[in-house]
């Protein structure tokens, strides 16, 4: 028993050598990716975006700029001491969308990952078993998708109360149906390939066989949709917030940031723009950058 | 075809029987106790009890689930907790309104999408396409609210053009549609441009070109009837997620449908009415998605054969 255990990792192990060596793709679809001038900027202003809210402490202390109060710096239109402004409180606007970024994106990174993961699950074991596994999980699905997304979160928060942990929960739990849906149709794409036989014939075990064979060759659409969806869920963050069901005013999140500053519309309209503009170009960087993804990663366009 | 719209139809049953049971626990989870809300702060223990019990909410919970729905087979959603009202009646009243708004917003996005999509195709890789594209991708990447603020600070606060908020004069409805247009308009575009541009890449277009057609008659009747599948099926999906962004819509203009009333309900507290707001968008959405399939054998044949 043992000796034929050894054999067929050695097997496999033989299997790994023929396939082609590792990261050529990627290399390949990279250097696709920068010569796409609307994708590299789109990269670019995510960088510095994570770098920003990575350091956001280092630029401005969150305790004197994002909390304390000057009551007689209130509502100051974007001058050199404050870029953005002052809020209705005295605080400066750049200090707290600086601040506001680390919460908009990791909220944002934070429900698509665990989206990713429970669909990703869900959508290879529905593609790799087929049957009555597969049948049960799509009708699932199905019933989830009947809601549209902003709905299932608004229902989900509504529910379990307005917090940033219920919010994350919401958003991931209303993208895992897409999740499943485009990874089983990817699984499916792979499944009858010839080395997903192979690695079956030498007795490679199932979830290994996802996720060692299967699932690094349907890469391409799901980092597509990764992207896209993680600017459709920061989108959908700044709403519910927004509507008063996702982060709680002192937190400056972009969306409760809009919320507030629109009651000084009609004197501070800046109050309200700013924000906005911050998770609009947010957005068109991520679309920008899918776009781009999709494009480099399309085999049909070699 | 009857067949298959029959089948359709049954086939949304068990879809629509799992949506409402999934909200109806997901609003049960919510803590705290109806009734107790209800009475007030000074209510005695016997008192929530006794109301507890008139209301069923004292039964089990799938027992509730089959009380609920039975109502809804009869077209009975409740009784609102906050106002006591028929919430068949209170979401009937506000209904005509959302409706209202997603069509002249489908319209809108639609009349602008279409030409902006067609023509980006046309000239494809000249500035015409570029600016149409980025006209599209801002529109993709413009949170709906923060649109919709805008055009009030513009066209209401300075200009004075339209009313902030309210459904009172005709005039109201053309912010809150362009504001819900806007969004739909980006993806029905780009989604017509690049199935326009590989329809005109066919070698049936080339046909047409050699036979002499004139270019407009060529991409009106060849390619565009062509390249309509996939744009329907956005402009489908996209009226869906107007039921959703609807939400935000009506809103931020106070305009009274049902999404603004349903966020009115979650404040309250009021399970019954977002219960009954959720199903009836949900079903509208599955129909809207019904609508859609069936005009793909409308606008192409070979999809029409398979039906029978």
């Amino acid at each position: 028993m043992e000796v034929g255990k050894r054999n067929n990792k050695q097997r496999e192990e033989e299997l790994d050598f023929a396939s082609i060596p590792k990261n050529s793709g990627f290399k390949e679809t990279f250097f696709r990716l920068c010569r796409n001038k609307a994708a590299v900027a789109g990269m670019v202003f995510l960088v510095l975006l994570i770098l920003i809210s990575v350091f956001a402490d280092v630029l401005f202390d969150y305790q004197t700029t994002c909390v304390d109060q000057t009551i007689s710096q209130r509502l100051q239109w974007p001058s050199a001491e404050h870029w953005f402004g002052t809020d209705e409180f005295g605080r400066d606007l750049l200090a707290r969308v600086v601040h506001g970024s680390r919460i908009s994106l990791s909220i944002g990174v934070a429900a698509v990952a665990f989206g990713l993961l429970v669909g990703g699950i869900l959508g290879a074991v529905a593609g790799f078993f087929g049957g009555m596994v597969d049948n049960v999980i799509m009708r699932a699905c199905d019933v989830f998708l009947a809601v549209p997304m902003m709905l299932m979160a608004i229902v989900i928060v509504a529910a379990l109360g307005a917090s940033i942990t219920n919010l994350v929960v919401a958003l991931a739990i209303s993208s895992v149906p897409t999740f499943a849906r485009i990874v089983r149709s990817a699984v499916l794409g792979v499944r009858d390939m010839e080395y997903v036989e192979a690695a079956r014939a030498v007795g490679v075990k199932t979830g290994r066989t996802i996720a060692r064979y299967i699932l690094p060759n349907c890469m391409g659409p799901i980092i597509v949709q990764t992207t896209l969806r993680i600017a459709a869920t920061i989108s959908n963050t700044a709403a519910l917030s927004f509507l008063g069901l996702g982060v709680k005013p002192p937190q400056p999140e972009w969306g409760a940031l809009l919320s507030s500053g629109r009651e000084f519309i009609r004197d501070s309209a800046y109050l309200a723009c700013i924000p906005g503009v911050c998770i609009m170009l947010t957005i068109l960087a991520l679309n920008l950058l899918g776009d781009g993804l999709r494009d480099a990663l399309d085999p049909r366009l070699k | 075809m009857l067949r298959y719209i029959g089948k359709r139809i049954l086939y949304m049953i068990p879809v629509l029987l799992g949506v409402t049971l999934l909200v109806f626990f997901i609003m049960h989870l919510a803590p705290g106790n109806v009734a107790a809300m209800i009475l007030g702060e000074n209510a005695t223990a016997e008192q929530i009890a006794e109301l507890e019990h008139e209301m069923g909410l004292d039964r089990p919970l799938l027992a509730q689930y089959a009380a609920y729905l039975g109502g809804l087979l009869r077209g009975d959603l409740g009784t609102s907790y906050t106002s006591g009202e028929s919430v068949t009646a209170k979401i009937m009243a506000c209904f005509p309104y959302t409706v209202r708004l997603a069509l002249v917003a489908a319209v809108v996005s639609v009349l602008l999408a279409l030409p902006l999509g067609i023509l980006a195709a046309v000239k494809q890789n000249t500035w015409v396409d570029n600016v149409s594209m980025v006209i599209s991708l801002i529109g993709v990447s413009m949170p709906i609210f923060w649109l919709a603020v805008m055009l009030i600070l513009l066209f209401s606060l300075k200009l004075g053009w339209f009313p902030v908020y309210g459904a009172k004069s005709w005039n109201s409805i053309v912010l809150p549609a362009i504001s819900l247009g806007f969004m739909n308009m980006a993806s029905i575009a780009r989604t017509t441009r690049s199935s326009m541009v590989e329809t005109l890449r066919q070698d049936y277009i080339r046909t047409a070109y050699a036979k002499g057609l004139s270019k407009g008659a060529i991409v009106i009747r060849h390619a565009f009837r062509n390249g309509m599948l996939p744009t329907i099926t956005v402009i489908g999906l996209e009226i869906g997620q107007m039921l959703g962004g609807a939400v935000l819509t009506e809103t931020v203009f106070a305009w009274p449908g049902v999404g603004r009333m349903m966020i009115q309900a979650i404040n309250g507290r009021d399970t019954p009415t977002v219960m009954g707001c959720i199903v009836l968008l949900t079903v509208c959405f599955s129909f809207v998605n019904l609508i859609v399939d069936l005009l793909y054998g409308v606008v192409d044949p070979r999809v029409r054969t398979m039906y029978r």
